[in-house]
């Protein structure tokens, strides 16, 4: 037990050696103290800088923070912000709050999931196109909106939403 | 900084002004129809005309008629331009020299915006929210600085007991009750939240609040604690909100830089720091002891009350949670005194409540009115009504913990008490209509989803109840439920209600329960009509096998 957890930080003091991002995290590690509680900012900065939290990430971070790695697991499995998966070069994120549903928010994800031949939550095949739900981004006023690459769009339609995604896949 | 100090910046804000102000819808509505590029366009046309002595283009908050966006108000002349685009604003500054703008117009007179009353939203769409002097331009942070000299913490909490205030996060706990539970609880550290995880789909009141006028939680928030003996407060805002984020990174910032927050807060003892805590996605964090846990950076897992936060929360410290517009609502209560905030709305519910008025209605965005207005007055003279000449059938309140009202009911006032009455609630202000193209059965079903999503799984009731009850909706939408199914469906809703350990499960059933008051038959219309209905499926046999076996 004792050798696997010198090995563990042993390959995280070896990783933080060889890719700049290690350091910016320990650096934003730094800035919170170390302290355990910053568990989920940590986090979400790690996102911010892989793209999506993979296993030495998570373990970096525990060895970093002193936390048991299933802490930090369990934390990161918990939230649906934290992704295990990497992500496509786009992300096409459809909200389902109650104000995009009736107005036929259901019927564009319907149209994408038909077109691009992945559910929501997978990536194509070629690593273009991630779909995404949402549960609700609060642009109700704008029903129903979908999130292009982080840029907010109202009062959508399948149609153009299949003309947006066409621009990054072929359907 | 001294209240001298506070006046002057007021003052040369006042000089500052230009003749004409055109403000310029910055929320995130509009900025997601490029309002940023209208404001930019407007810069550059005020500039090549020659008027930048004359006027000033503002990026201000929600504006509230967020389905017309981007909006463009003009100041003194009042004119509101709707649907701008960076193509046709620059004729919105032709008008100034009295050519004519080829920019739609709505009436600022229309019921949608004179029917309001804005405490909560009084600087949403007028101040600069990135700009501290903004605020304090309309008398932002004289609220914190009375406090702080002339009353003490005590007062303070009599102040907001006797304006009668309760909580705009949905349960409506009086506010004052609250503060003065978290004052006498004893603690050597005490803690202040503000729960600004605003996660009730088709809700956004809190994020125009933060994204509009964050200084005014900033505010409210360290006149909480100095009321209740508080020294660092916490902001918890949900990831979906990087604007309102954004904006509130820059208001500590700034509030720090002029003293407004820190140590010794004008020149007194007091001192207050907040700091923000971004939510990661999940509905459950609203709860107060899952947002508590949150916070601490753990999975976000309610725990059973008592203790309530206001003797053991935050690192089992006394804390005090409230919401973004309780929080709000607090440097106006001090500013214009507990009696005339006690003067606006019904016996039992004081003040404003704002609300998010979205779905199937004309007129989208953001409202605020006194407590008792009839939802009719919302929802058909404000809201416009249904658009494309069809029928409201029902408003939702409450989101997933709340219920459908339906139409015939639509001259119930809106209160606290009166919603409960229809088996609806308050809620944290979304309101979404639905018209006569909406089946209740799919609402209820949508909800239910979304509950099953988001319970956090550390209770039997809420995390297999939600399963079961998902499961018999999309029977009963796929017509293969019987009437049983629906006896089943009734009694589940009961178990879970009574038995789940936090607000999520004991509150999921509501959308069932509600649409089955008031919309029984379309769940019927969906029934098999078989009397014997098909065979019970294998575990049901196996269970009835099983009842069977040990009666005997």
């Amino acid at each position: 037990m004792l050798a696997s957890k010198h090995r563990t930080a042993a390959h995280c003091i070896q990783q933080a050696a060889s890719d700049k991002r290690f350091k910016i995290l320990e650096a934003h590690i730094k800035k919170f103290q170390y302290q355990q509680d910053a568990l989920i900012e940590v986090l979400h900065k790690a996102q911010e800088l892989f793209g999506y939290l993979e296993d030495d990430v998570l373990r970096y971070v525990a060895w970093q923070l002193k936390l048991p790695a299933s802490r930090v697991h369990g934390v990161a499995t918990f939230y649906h912000f934290f992704m295990l998966k990497p992500q496509g070069a786009h992300t096409c994120v459809v909200c389902l709050g109650t104000a995009c549903y009736v107005k036929g928010a259901n019927r564009i994800l319907a149209a994408v999931e038909e077109h691009t031949h992945i559910k929501a939550g997978g990536t194509t095949a070629d690593n273009q196109l991630s779909l995404l739900t949402a549960r609700c981004i609060g642009a109700c006023g704008i029903a129903p909106a979908v999130v292009y690459d982080n840029t907010v769009t109202p009062r959508q339609s399948p149609e153009s939403t299949l003309d947006q995604i066409r621009k990054w896949v072929a359907l | 900084m001294n209240f001298a100090d506070l006046q002057q910046i007021k003052e040369r804000e006042h000089a500052a002004c230009k003749k004409i102000v055109l403000r310029c819808c910055m929320a995130a509505g509009c900025t997601s129809s490029d309002s940023k590029g209208v404001k930019e366009r407007l810069e550059k046309a005020v500039a090549e005309a020659g008027l930048h002595n004359d006027v000033e283009v503002r990026g201000v908050g929600c504006m509230k008629l967020c389905c017309v966006g981007p909006l463009v108000q003009v100041d003194p002349a009042a004119a509101l331009y709707i649907n701008v685009t960076a193509e046709n604003a620059p004729s919105i500054i032709d008008a100034l020299k009295g050519g004519k703008a080829h920019v739609e117009q709505a009436d600022p007179q229309s019921p949608f915006f004179a029917k309001q009353q804005s405490i909560v939203l009084a600087n949403s769409g007028i101040i600069d929210p990135e700009r501290i002097e903004s605020y304090i331009a309309v008398d932002g942070y004289t609220a914190l600085h009375n406090a702080l000299t002339e009353f003490d913490p005590k007062a303070v909490i009599e102040t907001i007991v006797g304006s009668g205030l309760r909580g705009r996060g949905g349960a409506g706990f009086p506010t004052g009750l609250k503060w003065g539970t978290v004052a006498k609880s004893s603690g050597a550290k005490k803690y202040i939240i503000c729960n600004a995880d605003e996660g009730d789909p088709g809700a956004f009141m809190d994020r125009s609040v933060l994204e509009s006028d964050p200084h005014s939680i900033l505010e409210g928030m360290a006149i909480a604690a100095y009321a209740v003996g508080a020294d660092q407060g916490f902001i918890y805002v949900r990831a979906e909100y990087p604007l309102a984020i954004s904006r509130l990174r820059t208001a500590i910032k700034q509030a720090k830089r002029l003293g407004l927050l820190g140590s010794g807060i004008f020149e007194s003892p007091f001192n207050f720091n907040v700091d923000l805590r971004i939510g990661a996605g999940a509905f459950v964090c609203g709860e107060e002891t899952a947002l508590m846990a949150s916070v601490e950076g753990k999975r976000g897992s309610p725990s059973p009350r008592p203790p309530f936060p206001a003797e053991k929360g935050l690192w089992d410290c006394p804390t005090l949670i409230n919401n973004v517009e309780t929080f709000a609502n607090i440097a106006p209560i001090l500013r214009n005194g507990a009696e005339w905030f006690a003067g606006i709305g019904t016996s039992r519910s004081k003040g404003t409540k704002v609300f998010a008025l979205a779905g199937k209605i004309k007129n989208t965005g953001l409202i605020e009115v006194p407590m008792g207005t009839p939802l009719r007055t919302i929802v058909e003279e404000m809201g416009g009504g249904a658009p494309d000449g069809r029928q409201i059938k029902a408003v939702q309140t409450g989101g997933p913990s709340g219920g459908c009202i339906p139409a015939e009911h639509l001259d119930i006032p809106v209160d606290y008490e009166s919603l409960t009455t229809l088996g609806s609630i308050m809620g944290s202000g979304g309101m979404i209509v639905m018209d006569d193209s909406t089946h209740m059965v799919d609402v209820a079903r949508f909800f239910m989803e979304f509950c099953m999503d988001e319970s956090c799984g550390k209770c039997i009731p809420c995390r297999a109840g939600t399963v079961q009850m998902h499961h018999l909706l999309e029977k009963i939408l796929a017509r293969q439920a019987t009437a049983r199914d629906l006896a089943k469906l009734e009694e589940l809703c009961d178990m879970v209600k009574n038995t789940s350990l936090c607000g999520l499960g004991q509150t999921a059933p509501n959308p069932v329960v509600s649409t089955l008051r008031f919309f029984r038959h379309e769940y019927e219309e969906l029934l098999q009509t078989d009397p014997h209905g098909p065979q019970p499926a294998a575990n049901d046999t196996a269970l009835a096998t099983a009842t069977a076996a040990t009666a005997h």
